[in-house]
């Protein structure tokens, strides 16, 4: 993910100067402009990979602890809200689509474009976490959140819940205290999903200002789209996390 | 020179916002299917079709908003090479799983 690291030398991005003239942006060690953007996207692929393993170990774990302790899994699943985790997931899909829109802005060259789907893409980002965060407090106040004050009540005594948790049937102690594997592998996969979000925006903050300078819209676009395939990455986990997590209990 | 313009022109390609907002539209239509099957009691077919319906969104993503239909064979041989070792690795602990109890079920 190389940035851009010249912006002043923009006008010299232009081929018709030559042979020996090369765009600023080029590295000595690359032949050409589009060597080095080929080793800059294979390098963010390799990356990506090393994050599908890491989430894919996670998604693995759920899968066999879910078959485990299947009916703590279905009890555990339905305290979760599809209206926000269904919103969040249109939130997150239509940031893919403002990012992607962002890059073709940089490849056309187009900088108020460019920083309008930036910022669109921020603030739905945050919108994100801004739902998320609101999911979160409802866990912490009903001692949902794994540790010492976790409580398993809204199993045991299901018709006690607030809200009353659909139509569930009491589960006994033992498979209760399994619901605390569920809401860690929940916090593990919503919260290091969310970290990836954090680290996004705070990139994108960065992209903002860096686009307003005209840095991405010179020809040289390699960090957009990098980070492109990062946001898009993010996105894509999220369309798992959403139906595993959310969705496919809720007629156990 | 002819060549290497060629190249560039390929590994240049710039995808048009009208696709874009057609894998847009199938993303958001993905997910209210997706949402919709969840209220329907399907027995076992729910996790299936909920996967299902995931993979052909993540698919999507994939080959536009991350542009690799249009991508060089060396980012689309990456990609499969990674999607091929994570599905071995996740086959091959499952199978441990499996049958680590085999006959005490």
């Amino acid at each position: 993910m190389s940035d851009s690291t010249a912006i002043a030398h923009g006008a010299h991005d232009a081929p018709e100067h030559g042979h020996e003239e090369h765009p600023a942006y080029l590295r000595h060690h690359f032949e050409n402009v589009e060597q080095q953007a080929d080793a800059a996207g294979f390098a963010m692929w390799l990356f990506l990979l090393t994050e599908v393993m890491f989430f894919g170990g996670l998604f693995t774990a759920y899968l066999i602890y879910r078959n485990w302790y299947y009916p703590a899994f279905v009890a555990a699943s339905h305290q979760l809200s599809i209206p926000l985790g269904g919103l969040n997931t249109l939130l997150l899909i239509t940031s893919s689509f403002t990012m992607a829109m962002g890059v073709w802005c940089a490849e056309v060259r187009k900088k108020s474009g460019l920083v309008l789907c930036l910022v669109l893409t921020f603030v739905l980002g945050l919108g994100f976490l801004g739902i998320k965060t609101i999911e979160y407090k409802e866990k912490f106040e009903k001692n949902h959140v794994p540790g010492s004050h976790f409580s398993v009540d809204s199993f045991t005594h299901p018709d006690l819940d607030n809200p009353v948790t659909a139509k569930d049937q009491p589960l006994a102690l033992d498979m209760a205290r399994h619901t605390e594997v569920y809401f860690s592998l929940y916090f593990a996969m919503t919260g290091m999903h969310a970290l990836h979000m954090i680290i996004g925006i705070a990139i994108l903050g960065y992209m903002i200002f860096r686009a307003q300078a005209g840095a991405y819209t010179a020809g040289h676009v390699t960090f957009v789209e990098n980070f492109g395939l990062y946001w898009h990455f993010v996105d894509i986990v999220w369309i798992f996390l959403f139906p595993l997590l959310y969705l496919i209990s809720r007629h156990s | 020179m002819t060549d290497q313009k060629e190249m560039e022109a390929a590994s240049h390609h710039v995808v048009s916002p009208k696709i874009y907002v057609a894998i847009l539209f199938a993303l958001l239509v993905g997910t209210a299917i997706t949402v919709g099957a969840s209220y329907v009691n399907l027995g076992i077919f729910n996790p299936i079709v909920a996967i299902a319906i995931a993979c052909a969104k993540a698919t999507l993503v994939v080959l536009f908003f991350m542009h690799v239909k249009y991508s060089s064979k060396l980012t689309k041989l990456t990609v499969f090479c990674g999607l091929f070792t994570f599905l071995a690795l996740i086959g091959m602990t499952l199978a441990d799983y499996i049958s680590r109890a085999w006959g005490r079920w």
